[in-house]
């Protein structure tokens, strides 16, 4: 790995927002290096098959998908690295450290095209039991369940995906959903209601995941009448979403209650230099593409700003 | 022996259980995407680790019983073993110097 510690830009996160805008850096001819904390595709990476990232009529796997815009954004030039970005801060000349777990690195402009964590459910339990039947990934682990009892914590679109990735293997999947409907696309939710091996429990939030070395069980309570139930299992698929994981950016930029990132239509935040793209923007519908798009569009708002700035 | 090496049910008593130093062992499957993530960080670090640290892979597909044993519900699950029992769990990818952190916690 080349020691570089001084970039034109330094992009956080290697998601479809991430790889995208470093491509389009990249190929600007500016020196981009993307940081990773985690998976290269970012959460898409997970997703079994993708039926509506348009140039792929019969659909793309995540992973592939991923791979793709990597080695686009490699083959222009730009760099990832596996590193977490933990720290930001802007000198007096302007120009901004990220700090991370491999170091620091000096850059004119930073693209946050991450910083959010998986929701976990933050009941007794879940913790301990992580790999021994508490997954946070069914496209890693649903074989592993095969011909057994899992559920699904979740409502929206990830969470009936997973479900029904799992009914592929598994002998029951039972989805637990804390509202009476599912916020899921129509489609979606067609085939999860159409699909036999799923059951619904509607309004119903899980109180404690059981067991001894594996899963066993969880305990259940139903939201609006407060009853408790146990319902037997091997495991548990956590889809509950993706919460912004900004505190390192407090006090730098904008950020919304919840700490999403707040940025205008060109992707900038409050600060000149600083811009966000993807699913950590406040007002992001949470695609692929849209992420992609967003990270283009900040990509090209960069070229604008260091033009500016060389005149 | 630099790249990790694949184990099996039959094999994994000998090379793993009865190694003469300690072992990590990958569980993976082909159909885990981030399993093939964590492959090329793996190949480095049996390189570097080479004489202290035995790396092999286990198929939890084709090792069913082995991965049972063990309780492996999550892939990739990394284990190390010392004296034949396991001494550090890692479920899930993560960049490779913090892996080395968290090796090298056990190897001292
Ligand atoms: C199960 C599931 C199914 C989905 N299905 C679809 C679908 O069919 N179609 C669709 O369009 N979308 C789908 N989505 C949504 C889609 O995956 C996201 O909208 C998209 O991945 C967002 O891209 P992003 O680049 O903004 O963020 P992400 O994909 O979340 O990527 C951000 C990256 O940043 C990294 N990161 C975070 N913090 C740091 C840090 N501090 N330092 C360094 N790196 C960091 C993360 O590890 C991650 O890799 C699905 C999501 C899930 C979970």
């Amino acid at each position: 790995m080349a020691d570089q510690r001084n970039y034109d830009v330094v992009i956080i996160g290697a998601g479809p927002a991430g790889l995208t805008a470093g491509l389009y850096t990249a190929r600007a001819k500016l020196s981009t290096v993307v940081l990773e904390k985690e998976l290269v595709g970012g959460q898409i990476a997970n997703v079994e098959h993708v039926e509506n990232f348009p140039g792929f009529p019969d659909g793309v796997g995540g992973y592939e998908l991923g791979q793709l815009m990597q080695q686009q954004a490699e083959k222009f030039g730009a760099t990832i690295i596996g590193a977490e970005a933990t720290g930001l801060e802007i000198k007096e000349d302007n120009r901004k450290v990220v700090k991370t777990t491999q170091g620091d690195f000096e850059t004119g402009v930073v693209i946050i095209a991450g910083a959010a964590t998986r929701k976990k459910l933050g009941v007794p339990g879940e913790e301990e039991f992580i790999g021994r039947g508490v997954s946070y990934c069914a496209t890693c682990d649903a074989p592993l369940f095969q011909d057994k009892m899992v559920a699904v914590v979740g409502g929206g679109d990830a969470a009936i995906t997973e479900a029904l990735h799992l009914a592929k293997f598994a002998a029951k999947v039972t989805l637990i959903h804390r509202r009476d409907e599912l916020r899921a696309t129509v489609l979606l939710r067609d085939r999860v209601l159409g699909e036999p091996k799923i059951d619904i429990l509607w309004d119903t939030t899980v109180d404690e995941v059981v067991g001894e070395t594996l899963v066993k069980r969880l305990k259940l309570n139903n939201v609006k009448t407060g009853a408790k139930a146990v319902l037997e299992l091997d495991g548990i698929f956590v889809s509950i979403g993706f919460m912004p994981d900004t505190g390192f950016l407090k006090g730098v930029v904008h950020l919304d209650p919840i700490g999403h990132i707040i940025t205008n239509d060109k992707m900038e935040t409050d600060v000149p230099g600083i811009l966000a793209a993807g699913d950590i923007r406040n007002s992001s519908v949470r695609q692929a593409i849209t992420a992609a798009g967003d990270g283009a569009t900040a990509a090209v708002t960069v070229e604008h700003f260091l033009n500016e700035q060389q005149k | 022996m630099s790249k990790p090496t694949p184990v099996d049910d039959a094999t994994f008593e000998k090379e793993v259980l009865q190694a003469d130093k300690p072992v990590l062992v990958d569980f993976w499957a082909a159909w885990c995407k981030p399993c093939l993530m964590v492959a090329p960080i793996l190949d480095e670090l049996a390189e570097e680790y080479d004489g202290k640290l035995n790396f092999v892979k286990l198929d939890v597909d084709s090792s069913a019983r082995t991965a049972a044993n063990y309780g492996i519900m999550s892939i990739p699950t990394l284990l190390i073993f010392k004296g034949g029992e396991p001494v550090l769990t890692i479920v899930g990818t993560m960049p490779k110097p913090e892996l080395k952190k968290r090796i090298e916690a056990k190897l001292e």
